[in-house]
């Protein structure tokens, strides 16, 4: 169909482009694409056209969110399996299944900044999903001191349940995470105290330490919470149901739909992903600034980052597949289509070379030249790079969108 | 006010609106009637001014989008105060992206594992810049005990000056009420407010009320305030747009300075002159309720000091008068606690945050708005175009902006009064502040709360506080038929 020869055309860059990305910055753009005023024969109904892309989204972003929550699910089994009988060989299952549930949790991240569901200012789940950095004492022992966080505090908050967590996360600061991926994490793994592997929370933790129990009520129930909200967006998102936010969003005039699709992959390309989750860590050289800091599982949440704008792009979510934002970008400027399938190609490409784990890069001797910290510098870069261009191709599609 | 094109129209149009006062009800029926029509007419003649008033042209130039020049962004959702210059280079926005960081998330007690953020306090009034700028956005007062809100601090001196000529601190307080600490030292103290009503009427007889607060302080750790101490209520102000504001030439606001109101117009205007600490001399004041901080950074480390109790390179002592033992002995998290690399990209993300485009530029209300702000004197202080000067940094250097400030000390009356002196800013007098961005403060931060001790429940009631200096223009709003007012704030909402 219409989208054949584009992707065929960035699926045969982006091999190019992988075979170079190692050596060298990608190529500057074809400059030699024929003039834009030479109208192709088959006049394309880019109302219909419009309309597709976005159907194909709401599609597309249900598939993703669904295949999140099964693996969440199956992460949630094994952390009970774990709580029911804590070993080594349970506790790495759990750990397991919380790296494999995260890299389907990772794309979904290009499905915010919006105010949809995910993170509208009323009760979007995002603070309470993945909320980051965390202050681990405020949940649990640290280095230091034992008896800090929620956890050993039985006496102010005797029983530990969804609603309890819930209501602490966040209060009285951004640090104070008590829900979500980060806080499973960190009680899965405890804090990263090396930088040469991931945190190693012993088992005992949950069988003779102090609090004991009430650690595996806190994990098991910010699993469950987290299980929740995962099917809220399911829910939210799902199809021929009145009344839910994919209603909403068909519904909507397809300039502003389309303005909210590429607003989202291109806040979280520069300023989530590039800016505070790269950039940041890179610069301060601060552990406490990467993503998944306790499992050591950074470089595996930026490639799924990636992957999730690229998706979106290509229209291609793997369950579900139909036109994409590029095919809309094609109609009006081909030659910058190519050239944006291409850029997130290649940054798709660099972030899967960053060697994990990614605080290796972080440390105070390491020098800027080091093969590492380059390729995440290049990385930032790259991802800069298809910010502008995606804000181009919106553009070019007769939509201003602002992006940090 | 040195001699402005504005006065002329300012004076017609004030004989008429006392006209108006004057004869009551049937003149102000009439005007209703004179203003619609006159309103219909302007719209269907576009330039034709039926009589001396602002041009259309100066019309046109403060209907203009673009009120930061080039790094304005286009947006109008909570994160509008929120985006980067959009003219930053990639590299720039980098550095943007870390200040942004060490902006938005806390400072912790030290010493923590989180050694780039260790270092709160002892004493302090919120954790992170965020927490009063929440969303690089405005503070309001707290609305009772319980309220977690954080924008509203208290500055306390005592009468005469220090060695640089500015406020004495509190022998046992220093320069600021710190109404939070880390868990070995005592908080200073807080603060609480009370409201009286104040009933007004426009001259139309429609009734308002205003809130006139009364601050008094308890659970004082270190004995009673200084019996001549003297309080400033201050609210956080918005961020965006700071480094333009350094970037307008020194001349430029000079220029408009008329400490003796040699020409008349009620307006005097004087510049504070102010300690720089990194240079260590005098200079001119553009920051702070009172004008009382000459640049970005030392608005920006003072702050990391005096709200958070972060030391820095520019003020590396940390906030503890004499009589505090626990606060001198409490850990310290690096001396100083943030280095000058990460307070200049701190720095940096204060004066590149874009300033949000004006909306509805080709509403009609919104023009009649605009030309009403010009006859009514507003721009006698709030002036409101400038082309930047020079600025280390680039994207702020030769922008043509509206800010509507003159970055000048005006008497404001009785009424708003803190009655504390801040180096040459009398107890009257405060700084005119900018209106970018007037209109989308509900969006980002949830409330309508202005001026500097956030007791204006609206833009109406901050115009209405205006006094002293601002008397007049306040008369000229108050008495307009409501349709005029409408329009007024209307333009005011745009920006």
């Amino acid at each position: 169909m219409r989208r054949t020869p584009i992707v065929m055309a960035a699926l045969g860059l982006f091999l190019f482009l992988l075979a170079l990305a190692c050596t060298q910055p990608p190529p500057p753009p074809p400059t030699t694409a024929p003039p834009p005023t030479a109208t192709p024969e088959p006049q394309v109904d880019v109302a219909a056209l419009k309309a597709e892309v976005v159907a194909n989204y709401a599609a597309g972003v249900h598939a993703l969110y669904s295949e999140s929550l099964r693996s969440a699910q199956a992460m949630d089994i094994a952390v009970d399996a774990f709580i029911a009988n804590p070993t080594p060989a349970t506790l790495e299952a759990a750990k397991r299944a919380w790296l494999r549930a995260r890299d389907d949790y990772g794309p979904t991240e290009a499905f915010r900044f919006y105010s949809g569901p995910i993170d509208n200012e009323d009760d979007g789940p995002e603070g309470l999903l993945n909320a980051w950095p965390m202050d681990e004492s405020y949940v649990d022992y640290v280095d230091g001191n034992p008896t800090a966080g929620i956890i050993n505090m039985p006496d102010a908050y005797p029983t530990i349940d969804a609603d309890l967590i819930v209501s602490l996360n966040e209060e009285g600061g951004e640090e104070n995470v008590s829900t979500g991926w980060h806080a499973i994490e960190f009680l899965l793994w405890g804090q990263d105290l090396n930088d040469q592997g991931p945190g190693s929370r012993p088992v005992s933790d949950y069988t003779t330490a102090a609090n004991a129990d009430r650690r595996g009520v806190y994990l098991a129930t910010a699993s469950d919470v987290l299980i929740g909200h995962l099917q809220d967006l399911v829910d939210a998102w799902a199809p021929n149901t009145a009344g839910n936010y994919r209603a909403d969003f068909m519904a909507l005039d397809r300039d502003a739909a389309l303005s909210n699709i590429i607003t989202g992959i291109g806040e979280l390309s520069r300023g989530e992903l590039a800016g505070e989750r790269m950039t940041v860590a890179y610069d301060a050289r601060s552990q406490e600034d990467e993503h998944s800091c306790f499992s050591d599982n950074t470089t595996a949440d930026i490639v799924g980052n990636t992957v999730g704008i690229q998706v979106v792009l290509t229209g291609d979510y793997g369950a579900v597949s139909g036109p994409g934002i590029l095919d809309l970008v094609a109609v009006e400027d081909e030659a910058l289509a190519m050239r944006l399938a291409s850029e997130v190609s290649a940054s798709v490409a660099l972030a899967r070379q960053i060697p994990a784990p990614f605080d290796q890069h972080l440390t105070s001797d390491v020098p800027n030249s080091a093969p590492g910290r380059t390729l995440v510098l290049r990385t930032i870069e790259a991802l800069e790079q298809q910010t502008d261009t995606i804000v181009a191709a919106a553009t070019a599609v007769g939509i201003t969108i602002s992006v940090s | 006010m040195a001699a402005n094109p504005a006065t002329t129209p300012h004076r017609t149009a004030a004989v008429r609106y006392q006209a108006v006062r004057r004869y009551g009800s049937v003149i102000v029926i009439a005007a209703v009637i004179l203003l619609a029509l006159a309103t219909a007419g302007f719209m269907l003649l576009r330039p034709a001014p039926s009589e001396p008033g602002p041009s259309a042209a100066e019309i046109d130039a403060l209907l203009t989008e673009l009120l930061g020049g080039a790094t304005t962004a286009f947006a109008d959702n909570r994160n509008a105060f929120s985006f980067s210059a959009r003219n930053l280079t990639n590299l720039e926005r980098r550095t943007f992206e870390v200040g942004d960081s060490f902006f938005e998330q806390n400072w912790v007690t030290a010493p923590a594992s989180t050694a780039a953020r260790d270092g709160l306090g002892p004493t302090f009034n919120a954790q992170s810049c965020s927490s009063c700028h929440v969303l690089d956005g405005r503070g309001r007062p707290p609305l009772d005990d319980f309220d977690p809100e954080r924008g509203l601090l208290f500055r306390i001196s005592i009468p005469g000056a220090d060695a640089n000529g500015g406020p004495l601190p509190d022998p046992n307080y220093g320069g600021q009420l710190q109404d939070r600490a880390i868990l070995t030292t005592p908080a200073e103290g807080r603060f609480r407010i009370a409201y009286d009503l104040i009933h007004g009427a426009y001259g139309d007889g429609e009734p308002y009320t205003l809130l006139s607060p009364r601050y008094s302080f308890d659970d004082l750790a270190f004995g009673p305030l200084h019996p001549e101490a003297m309080v400033s209520p201050r609210i956080a102000p918005s961020a965006f747009g700071v480094g333009l504001l350094e970037a307008i030439a020194e001349a430029d606001i000079l220029a408009q300075a008329d400490p003796d109101d040699a020409d008349g117009d009620g307006i005097s205007g004087r510049p504070n002159l102010v300690w720089d600490a990194r240079r260590q001399q005098t200079a001119l004041g553009r920051f702070g309720w009172k004008a009382n901080v000459p640049t970005v950074e030392q608005q920006v480390a003072g702050a990391f000091r005096g709200d958070i109790g972060i030391t820095s390179p520019l003020f590396p002592s940390e906030n503890c008068p004499a009589a505090q033992t626990d606060c001198q002995s409490a850990p310290h998290g690096g001396r100083p606690e943030i280095p000058a690399q990460r307070l200049a990209q701190v720095v940096f993300y204060n004066q590149t945050l874009a300033v949000p485009a004006m909306r509805d530029t080709d509403d009609p209300q919104v023009r009649q708005g605009a030309a009403l702000f010009l006859q009514a004197g507003c721009v006698a202080c709030h002036t409101p175009r400038y082309t930047t000067g020079a600025h280390p940094v680039a994207a702020l250097s030769g922008q043509a902006i509206l800010p509507y400030t003159d970055l000048l000390l005006h008497d404001m009356g009785m009424g708003l009064a803190d009655g504390r002196p801040d180096f040459l800013a009398n107890g009257r007098e405060w700084r005119t502040p900018p209106l970018w961005g007037l209109g989308l403060i509900d969006n980002v931060n949830g409330h309508t709360r202005l001026l500097h001790d956030g007791r204006a429940r609206s833009i109406a009631e901050a115009i209405l506080w205006h006094d002293g200096e601002g008397l007049a223009a306040r008369e000229m709003f108050r008495n307009m038929p409501r349709a005029a007012r409408a329009a007024l704030l209307r333009f005011l909402e745009s920006l």
